[in-house]
């Protein structure tokens, strides 16, 4: 059975146009394994974010291929991109991004309304989801009443209460505490093995890596080798998986 | 209630001051439609008033009559032919016109008469509050509106004026019997009519003709048609129509009430449009979480919407609540806002239709944000 959730091949993508043209990505081969918590790290302006848009049905690549549980993205209109990341991929944000107007429970249970799912079941999922981060006792809360740890556990408890396969999250502990970071890791570790789930975080915060299966390093808008890499001196990483 | 729902509603409480900005347009909107077209509607029952009053199934008119007002004179004797067709009941002929009032002051204004046989059903006055209509025979008797007792001169029965020279006494007294020219009602009977109007005895305005039980009103009409010579022989149904026509849109005075319901549905539109365009860009955020989130672009299609119909909805009940209250206030005005229940239904659905269209705008914003920005910020 293939356990690959996400893969990409040869992807390159240029954003702009004219003078302002960039290569943001020039040939990236990856895949995201069910089951694995892996960082995507790299300095600023590398294609870090190009590349979890990509990998996340955002931008289609200008050339390459991404699959989606087995699904190819190429030539799929936007519409047809939503329903890929509605079906299989959660998001987290660096900001969270949760609706200031909505409870707790209600901005989780927004991912499953607009997969159709509504009513009682709904409401169940979504206090689940959100007993599972540890919220039990904030259903009822508006973001602005949750601390900012709280809020990306919100979040988190958002873009899995539909089950995807795969959760993207940008940079998620860049706005928490030491504390908070390593909470919120926690439980997307937790995620990645015991729902089998395959989980990619973007980061430059180097407090992370302990939690991680996997590192891939991206410089350029090229994947490297760990030891090519600048964060070649962080502890306990490990050689890229492909 | 449904995700999208609460959302659209908090989205719109959330910034207080612009939903009552937008509550205010909306309202101010459907209420200038609402008075437009109520006084449309009022305009065109008062100007029906007389024929709706008639104990008539089919007036016989001069050739070209455009309204019951209509100054033209028809041969009185025809009423003689019409009386002997087949199917005809009675026939009551009618003396209309102008003349002049002059008060026990001295002072002048202009009335409009109206006389018929008082012995027979044809256009009585109605209303009676004071008096009665079998006072009306005797010679100078009249009756008029209370409404225009300041402007007559006049405080009540047995008040006293002049009309022509000849002095005349108030026998009876109606309620709400109002013109909606400035020149007030006076009812007289026909003899009394022909001497204040100057209509020569054999000549009158229209014939009022009462049909048999169980005629054919177009039948019986064809064949007095055949008796009358140039007269038009018209059902009631068509010379209020006419009427109506007449004095809606051959004045210009319907169009004029049309064109500023009209404004009142740009103005509304255009308020609601920029209203909800505005809220949605500072939600943009939002919406593009959504979309990233995966979500369909008919789920946030309807989230707008949703937004430009809870407005329709609060617009429309706050604007109906101010509506009824110039009705009431209106009522014994000389020109009624009438409220019907075919306009508020068609109100509301205008209102709807209004906020729906608005949001388009806001719809078009919305399509052209990429989720991408999600992770720029």
């Amino acid at each position: 059975m293939n356990d690959a959730i996400i893969e990409a091949a040869s992807v390159h993508k240029t954003l702009g146009a004219g003078a302002g043209q960039v290569e943001a990505l020039r040939g990236i081969d990856l895949s995201l394994q069910r089951g694995e918590l892996a960082l995507l790290m790299g300095p600023s302006g590398s294609g870090k974010t190009t590349l979890l848009l990509v990998l996340g049905c955002m931008l289609t690549p200008t050339s390459g291929s991404v699959t989606i549980c087995g699904q190819p993205t190429k030539d799929v209109d936007k519409e047809g991109l939503a329903k890929l990341r509605r079906e299989h991929i959660g998001f987290v944000f660096q900001s969270y991004h949760l609706f200031p107007t909505l409870t707790a429970a209600q901005n989780v249970q927004l991912a499953l309304d607009i997969r159709g799912e509504r009513g009682r079941a709904a409401v169940k999922k979504s206090r689940e989801a959100l007993a599972m981060v540890g919220l039990q006792n904030k259903v009822h809360s508006l973001p602005q009443q949750l601390s900012g740890g709280e809020q990306q556990r919100v979040a988190i408890a958002r873009a899995i209460v539909a089950n995807p396969s795969a959760v993207l999250a940008d940079e998620p502990t860049a706005a928490l505490d030491g504390e908070n970071g390593q909470a919120i890791m926690k439980i997307l570790k937790s995620i990645a093995q015991e729902r089998s789930r395959a989980i990619m975080v973007v980061t430059h915060d180097p407090r992370v890596v302990p939690f991680a299966d996997r590192i891939i390093h991206i410089e350029d808008g090229r994947l490297v080798d760990a030891n090519e890499s600048e964060y070649k001196h962080l502890p306990k990483v490990t050689a890229l998986k492909m | 209630m449904r995700l999208a729902l609460t959302l659209a509603s908090r989205n719109l409480f959330h910034d207080r001051l612009r939903f009552i900005a937008t509550l205010v347009g909306i309202v101010f909107s459907v209420v200038l439609v609402m008075i437009q077209m109520g006084l449309f509607l009022g305009f065109g029952q008062m100007v029906t008033t007389m024929i709706d009053h008639a104990t008539a199934d089919l007036w016989v008119v001069p050739k070209g009559a455009k309204c019951f007002e209509d100054p033209s004179l028809l041969d009185a004797r025809l009423a003689n032919r019409v009386r002997n067709v087949d199917g005809v009941a009675g026939v009551v002929p009618l003396v209309i016109g102008f003349s002049d009032w002059r008060q026990e002051s001295g002072e002048m204004t202009p009335v409009f008469m109206v006389g018929v046989d008082l012995r027979e059903p044809g256009l009585q006055p109605w209303n009676i509050v004071d008096g009665t209509v079998e006072a009306l025979s005797e010679r100078g008797a009249l009756a008029v509106d209370r409404s225009y007792f300041d402007r007559l001169g006049v405080n009540g029965v047995g008040s006293t004026a002049e009309i022509r020279g000849k002095r005349v006494k108030v026998a009876a007294v109606t309620d709400r019997i109002r013109s909606f020219t400035t020149t007030p009602y006076v009812f007289v009977d026909l003899k009394n009519a022909r001497m204040y109007t100057g209509a020569p005895p054999d000549r009158a305005s229209n014939l009022l003709v009462r049909l048999k039980q169980g005629t054919d009103p177009e039948k019986v009409a064809q064949s007095i048609r055949a008796e009358v010579g140039d007269a038009e022989v018209l059902t009631n149904g068509e010379f209020q129509s006419r009427s109506r026509s007449f004095w809606l849109f051959g004045t210009g005075a319907g169009a004029a009430l049309f064109a500023g319901a009209l404004l009142g549905v740009i103005v509304g539109t255009i308020i609601v449009a920029q209203t909800l365009y505005s809220s949605t860009k500072d939600h943009l955020g939002e919406f593009a979480t959504l979309r990233a989130m995966g979500s369909s672009n008919s789920y946030i299609y309807n989230v707008i919407i949703y937004q430009g119909v809870l407005n329709a909805v609060i617009g429309f009940c706050v604007a109906a609540a101010i509506g009824l209250v110039v009705v009431e206030a209106t009522a014994r005005s000389a020109l009624p806002i009438v409220i019907t229940p075919s306009l508020m239904a068609g109100l509301s659905a205008l209102t709807l239709i209004m906020c729906v269209i608005s949001a388009i705008g806001a719809i078009f914003r919305v399509v052209r944000t990429d989720p991408a920005t999600v992770f720029m910020r």
